[in-house]
């Protein structure tokens, strides 16, 4: 029987699950979001959301063109870094900046550490805090006032203005306050978490303890749950222990490791946001723990069966 | 009991647990590799030319760890030749033409097995090997000396490969044996207490056991999670008995003798009737397969032959396998490739179904390592061995890796991950050997 067979090493059969179904479960989850942000401050939104997906994705393409590496913008991670650094920009942003910062975050921080999943930090989080450095203030949304079909006339973040006039529950949960186009909206930012959880791309482990340890050590500190609760649904928190502190390649694996990630992660956002006189410290505190990931990661590997501790 | 949450949910494509194996006709001729079991490989005792029947011996055990093999049909020894086997490598096997006969040997009687000693050379002389994939000589398993160690007799009938269904029809069809090899191992391996590990997705199989077993306090039947690899030997181990085999150690260690289910009928039917292993049941399946099957096949048809009789296309074959999807070996030529031993399933997949989807940079997603049923941490191995960092792989406990296949099957990168860990299992064996020849020198 002269028939050619296909000769490899087993498994045969694979999962569906593949790293473009991933970011696509990514992109559906941050959908809501997005759609609130442009609801909340206009199309113009729209235009920073399609520069820096777009530079995200041209820049992947020229740099895997150049470098002669396979070519990865099907696995749509850069659409998903170019999404989430459009999320954590306010409106206003000029838009050279905004391509500026996504190719900064595909060729810089991607790119050069060696692609996707080599990376060992988030490079929506490296571009957003390169931006910063570079383009200072206006990134930060301060000051921010929206200009969509909801009125967002608050003339600062519920983390600037705390002290003035506290925001009301209700715009922090609708995400009618200024503030980065994407962090606003926590009811859609819970969305998206519940979506990723359905679909089994993260655990729940990062997002609820981060979010629960800053929400306790700010009660702590301020001894006000509305201060908490304010400081909890603003300044990024949502969209960062969600979307940026669950990112694969820039995070622990096991469950104790995502534990212990979160906790310092929270620690570091508070300790920035009281003593740092930084209003968000989420993209630092991010940072920072992506450090430590490959420690943590060390630390918290599974006993191999039946093997010594 | 706790189940361990580790595995994967597999495609189960159990099409045929309900067909009762169909005898195939006889082949035209069988060829025989010498090796076909786990240890040394062993000797041919016929020349060409020399008749056989139906259960002669062609080749003998060749040392403590080997095993005799028996012809499957009569006919004539054509030849002795070399054969390229399903790893690459090169293996001596004895051509039979049959003559379509069947005549039974005329040697052929029951053993006489009257205490451990003679049961153990029974089953040395029956041939059989662990016919669950594993292949290794199934005497000098149950060889354990002492049977005061044995607390356990744990019998494999996971089954859980997707589409293999000849050690549930085992159990349907053939539970008497089943029944008569646990009076066996009851009386000489003296065992006191057996676990029969069934998968969920098996009631027909589960209740037929039940059934049989109903009588006997020694016997339970357990039911586990449909969760691949219930089948590996330490996952049904820690699954039915709760033990944990310490990495590096055997079950005997902990008390327990694992015995897949067709091993355990084959040993009660040679000392009934004193035919050895020579045909097996083969669950025919995949996506190439129209009309799934189970049957009845000597040890030694070859593949080729037995898709001319079942009328499979060669053309809508993309890739064929000895076993299931998850483990089995691919086979690179069909003419060549005969039905061994262990085989229990051949699966043919469809030329679509047969392309491995193309590896992508791994993303750190954690997947292979939460999955693994033994523990291991394998993206840290695979970059462990990238680095050749044989230390790291040592420390990583790649040796115990059970090569079941779910860490590449949930990666969503398609990493090789477990061709990765076979080298690096190499690498460490190479660390270990080194560390021995320096230490050697040093006395
Ligand atoms: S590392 Fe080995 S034991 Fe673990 S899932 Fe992969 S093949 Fe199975
Ligand atoms: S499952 Fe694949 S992509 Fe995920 S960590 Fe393991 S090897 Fe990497």
């Amino acid at each position: 029987m002269d028939k050619k067979l296909h000769i490899s090493v087993s498994p045969h059969f694979h999962a569906k699950v593949t790293t473009q179904s991933i970011m696509l479960d990514v992109i559906l989850a941050l959908l809501p979001t997005t759609i609130a942000g442009v609801l909340i401050f206009g199309v113009r939104s729209l235009a920073v959301i399609a520069v820096s997906v777009g530079f995200s994705v041209l820049s992947e393409f020229v740099f895997n063109k150049l470098a002669k590496k396979p070519m990865t913008i099907q696995d749509l991670s850069a659409v998903v870094t170019g999404l989430l650094l459009a999320l954590t920009l306010p409106v206003n942003i000029a838009l050279w900046e905004v391509a500026i910062g996504a190719i900064f975050a595909i060729v810089v921080v991607k790119g050069f550490f060696g692609g996707i999943g080599q990376n060992f930090a988030n490079p929506a989080i490296t571009g957003r805090v390169f931006m910063l450095v570079a383009f200072g203030d206006v990134v930060s949304a301060k000051s921010f006032v929206g200009k969509g079909i909801v009125d967002t006339t608050a003339s600062a973040t519920p983390l600037a203005n705390m002290a003035t006039a506290p925001t009301s529950m209700i715009d922090l949960l609708l995400g009618t306050h200024a503030g980065a186009i994407g962090e606003v909206c926590t009811v859609a930012l819970l969305l998206g978490f519940v979506y990723l959880l359905i679909k089994k791309v993260i655990t729940f482990h990062t997002p609820v303890v981060f979010i629960a340890v800053v929400f306790l050590l700010t009660l702590l500190i301020t001894k006000d749950v509305n201060t908490a609760l304010a400081y909890s649904m603003s300044g990024g928190l949502f969209i960062g222990a969600i979307f940026m502190a669950t990112d694969y390649a820039t995070t622990p694996t096991r469950p104790w490791g995502k534990v212990i990630f979160a906790v310092g992660c929270a620690v570091i956002t508070v300790l920035i946001r009281m003593y740092g006189n930084l209003p968000e410290g989420v993209s630092y505190a991010i940072l920072l723990m992506n450090i430590l990931t490959p420690y943590i990661d060390k630390w918290t590997e599974d006993k191999p069966f039946g093997g010594e501790a | 009991m706790r189940f361990s949450k580790r595995g994967a949910h597999v495609p189960h494509h159990k099409n045929t647990a309900d067909m009762t194996p169909i005898r195939m006709d006889v082949p035209s001729q069988l060829l025989i590799p010498v090796s076909m079991h786990i240890g040394r490989p062993a000797t041919p005792v016929v020349k060409p030319g020399d008749h056989v029947d139906v259960g002669t011996l062609i080749c003998e055990s060749s040392g403590p760890v080997s095993s005799p093999i028996y012809s499957a049909v009569s006919g004539t020894v054509k030849k002795l030749d070399n054969i390229r086997v399903s790893n690459g490598s090169f293996c001596q096997a004895v051509l039979i033409e049959s003559d379509g006969q069947q005549t039974v040997d005329a040697n052929i009687k029951p053993p006489v097995v009257t205490d451990y000693a003679s049961f153990i050379e029974a089953v040395k002389n029956s041939g059989i090997v662990g016919l669950g994939g594993a292949g290794f000589p199934t005497a000098v398993k149950l060889d354990v000396k002492d049977t005061s160690r044995i607390q356990e007799l744990v019998i494999n009938a996971a089954e859980c490969e997707p589409y293999i269904t000849s050690d549930t029809r085992t159990m349907i069809d053939d539970a008497q044996d089943v029944v008569d090899a646990v009076k066996l191992f009851e009386q000489y391996l003296n065992v006191k207490k057996v676990l029969i590990g069934i998968e969920a997705n098996k009631p027909e199989a589960i209740k037929k056991m039940q059934e049989c077993f109903k009588d006997d306090s020694a016997v339970t039947v357990v039911t586990l999670p449909s969760v691949y690899p219930q089948g590996a030997e330490k996952v049904i181990i820690k699954n039915t008995t709760g033990k944990v085999v310490p990495a590096g150690k055997l079950p005997i260690d902990v008390g327990c003798v694992v015995c897949n289910v067709t091993t355990m009928a084959s040993i009660a039917r040679y000392i009934k009737t004193g035919m050895p292993l020579v045909e097996k049941y083969v669950t025919i399946d995949g996506s190439a397969i129209k009309k799934p099957g189970n049957y009845i096949i000597p040890v030694g048809m070859l593949i080729s032959e037995i898709m001319e009789r079942l009328e499979i296309n060669p053309d809508e074959v993309g890739k064929v396998l000895y076993g299931g999807p998850m483990m089995g070996i691919s086979v690179p030529e069909l003419d060549s490739a005969p039905v061994l031993k262990n085989t229990n399933a051949i699966t043919f997949m469809s030329e679509k179904d047969a392309v491995s989807p193309e590896a992508t940079q791994c993303i750190h997603c954690g997947r292979c390592a939460e999955n693994c049923p033994m523990h291991l941490t394998t993206f840290a191995i695979a970059r462990a061995y990238a680095k050749n960092d044989a230390e790291e792989l040592r420390r990583l406990r790649v040796d115990i890796c059970c090569e079941c296949g779910t860490c590449s099957f949930v990666c969503p990168a398609n990493r090789p991950l477990v061709e990765v860990n076979k080298l690096s299992k190499g690498v460490v064996r190479d660390l270990i050997a080194k560390e021995k020849a320096k230490e050697a020198e040093k006395k």
